[in-house]
């Protein structure tokens, strides 16, 4: 085949290329900058190597709320994936039922971070919020700006509210594309409900689940805005996940060097799970 | 061993999906559900598996009403359209599915999906899963897994529907013998006129949820109790022309052709039903009755052409063995016989074929 060889496609390609550049790679290798080198600001740096690197590895600081972020991401993956999918399970497959379950299913999705945080901190709030003041009434000592069980259970809670309808909806859609002649395959054989559940819906989701997981774990392990509005990261650093302890440690202390490491650790971290679940789910999917 | 169902109904809302409808399938034999599209062959397959309950009438199996019974305790496959298997299993796990479920023991499960996969040429791939297979092997893995169970009734919806052209014949070759010294009963739906004539056996045509006719293959084929019955089972389409008669002599409304019979029916119009391949580009034996057309398609096939063309106002198909090329808009001289022709009444009710 002939190519036609045209130079005016150019213009079609550097526009994406410089707004990638300007805001992906530019702002990651600033961050690249930092991280090897020494700052006292008027643009003068000083190479420090892999130091900034070393000192956050061995720091326990970092281990502290690298391990608050996983446990948290666990949690919250353990009870969103089971939720979602038996939420799914129970939703009307058709009729007037479907469209408003949707829409209803979408609401908390549409909401702002901030908002949600917002929301969160006010209907918690032990004196005058919803939540705190009936739990209270009910004879529980709940408050969570002062103690830490109740903060990480708000933080989960709040959590869950927010992102459980993504599952669902992702789930929804899985179910929805099981033919029905699977079903009644089923039915003929003499399945009970549970085989149904894991020899025929269970591996015909196992795609969306995949994204739904996938989603879910790089958004949560990411997650800043709602519990900084909820409990700026406290009590203490009780609920201080990554993402804000990076921002204490870059714009609090100024600490840019250890902060701009941190983020690149940060960033493989993510990188790196995503991969190895990736790759393990769709090991056997080559031919599909 | 037979399978009745008597003044079965089945309404959806205010519609109507099957009309009442009487039929008696006997013990050993292929029953083609023969009807295109939305003309209820599904339907009547899931009342009779005893997936979907009729809303009048009943169902009766062995001299036993089994109107509301449920699909597990009748011992029935079915295997659809679509390739279902179950997606985690291997092709063997499939296989044995249904035989795990009622508890055979693990030897004879392992001896009769053997015996199975061996049938449906399945042998080398027992170890692996559905989504590695061709949709051919996939649908074969359907059948293996309707067969080993040693059902009372097989329903097989359109199986071959989803299938290229040269698995299609493979596997439509196969089916007949894979039903042979089998002690149940088969129904088998399909869209499409050929594959009831080269499975044999019985065949109900069905047009909008009504069962139109039901008896031999052949008989069906050969004599049509109505118009709707012969167009049903007829592809590519029936050629359907008004004549009148009057003694001995006939012809076409607008006089164009005529011709001498010697069939014994009373004098007037008729309808006749002209099947495509009675009306060729040559001559051959006593199709002497000539009529001319013009083309509108010709479409060619290995061995057979098919030539669409018009006379007058109305559309016409012709089916000749060899390849003849036309072009589009040629006028063209065609042959049938008319001891060929199936006459229809006012009612469009067969009176008599040739």
């Amino acid at each position: 085949m002939n190519k036609t060889i045209n130079q005016k496609a150019w213009f079609f390609v550097i526009p994406v290329f410089v707004l990638v550049a300007f805001n992906a790679i530019i702002p990651l290798m600033t961050v690249v900058n930092y991280a090897f080198q020494e700052t006292f600001g008027n643009n003068v740096f000083m190479w420090e190597g892999t130091r900034w690197f070393k000192q956050i590895m061995l720091s326990e600081r970092f281990h502290a709320s690298l391990g608050r972020q996983f446990l948290f991401t666990f949690i919250i993956l353990f009870i969103q994936i089971p939720l979602g999918i038996a939420i799914a399970l129970t939703m009307p497959k058709e009729g007037i039922g479907v469209p408003i379950c949707l829409v209803l299913m979408s609401m908390p999705l549409l909401i702002p971070w901030n908002v949600v945080g917002a929301m969160w901190n006010i209907f918690a709030l032990p004196d005058i919020g919803f939540l705190g003041h009936s739990l209270n009434a009910l004879g529980f000592d709940y408050n969570f700006t002062q103690q830490i069980g109740d903060a990480w259970f708000t933080t989960i809670l709040m959590d869950v509210w927010h992102w459980t309808s993504l599952v669902v909806l992702l789930s929804y859609a899985g179910l929805q594309s099981i033919q029905p002649a699977y079903y009644q395959a089923a039915e003929i054989d003499g399945a009970s409900r549970w085989a149904v559940f894991t020899k025929i819906e269970l591996p015909k989701m196992k795609k969306v689940l995949t994204i739904a997981i996938l989603l879910r774990f790089m958004d949560s392990f990411m997650i800043y805005t709602e519990p900084f509005v909820l409990t700026g990261g406290g009590p203490g650093n009780a609920t201080a996940f990554l993402s804000i302890d990076l921002v204490k440690m870059a714009l609090g202390q100024f600490d840019l060097g250890p902060a701009a490491a941190m983020s690149l650790i940060y960033f493989f971290i993510v990188l790196l799970v995503c991969w190895v679940f990736y790759t393990l789910m769709m090991r056997n999917e080559g031919n599909q | 061993m037979s399978l009745e169902l008597k003044n079965v109904e089945k309404k959806i809302g205010l519609d109507t999906h099957i009309y009442p409808t009487n039929l008696k399938l006997e013990k050993n034999t292929i029953n083609i559900l023969l009807g295109p599209t939305v003309s209820g062959k599904t339907t009547l397959m899931q009342i009779m598996a005893g997936l979907d309950k009729p809303t009048n009438g009943e169902i009766w199996f062995n001299e036993k009403n089994v109107t509301g019974m449920k699909v597990q305790k009748r011992n029935v496959s079915m295997v659809y359209q679509q390739f279902i298997n179950y997606p985690n299993f291997t092709v063997y796990d499939n296989i044995a599915s249904p035989l795990k479920i009622t508890g055979v023991s693990s030897d004879e499960i392992k001896q009769r999906v053997g015996k199975v996969a061996e049938l449906l040429k399945l042998s080398a791939m027992l170890n692996k899963k559905p989504n590695e297979l061709s949709g051919g092997q996939q649908q074969r893995t359907a059948l293996a897994r309707a067969l080993v169970k040693d059902s009372d009734l097989i329903l097989l919806d359109e199986p071959l529907a989803n299938l290229d052209f040269k698995l299609r014949e493979e596997l439509r070759e196969e089916l007949p013998k894979l039903f042979e010294d089998r002690d149940c009963i088969v129904v088998y739906a399909t869209t499409e006129p050929s594959e009831a004539l080269l499975l044999g056996g019985n065949t109900a045509t069905l047009l909008e949820g009504k069962v139109i006719q039901y008896g031999k293959t052949l008989n069906v084929y050969n004599k049509p109790n109505s118009l709707v019955s012969a167009q049903v089972f007829s592809d590519p389409p029936m050629n359907i022309t008004k004549i009148k008669k009057s003694g001995e002599s006939c012809s076409f409304l607008d006089n164009s052709v005529n011709w001498k019979t010697k069939i014994n029916i009373k004098d007037g119009e008729y309808k006749v039903g002209i099947r495509p391949h009675n009306i060729t580009t040559y001559k051959e034996g006593n199709n002497s009755l000539e009529i001319k057309g013009k083309v509108l398609i010709s479409e060619l096939s290995g061995s057979e052409s098919l030539i669409h063309f018009t006379r007058g106002n109305l559309n016409w198909v012709s089916l000749s063995n060899g390849v003849f090329q036309k072009n589009v808009g040629d006028e063209m001289k065609l042959y049938m016989n008319a001891d060929e022709f199936i006459y229809f009444d006012e009612n469009e009710r067969l009176v008599i074929n040739g």
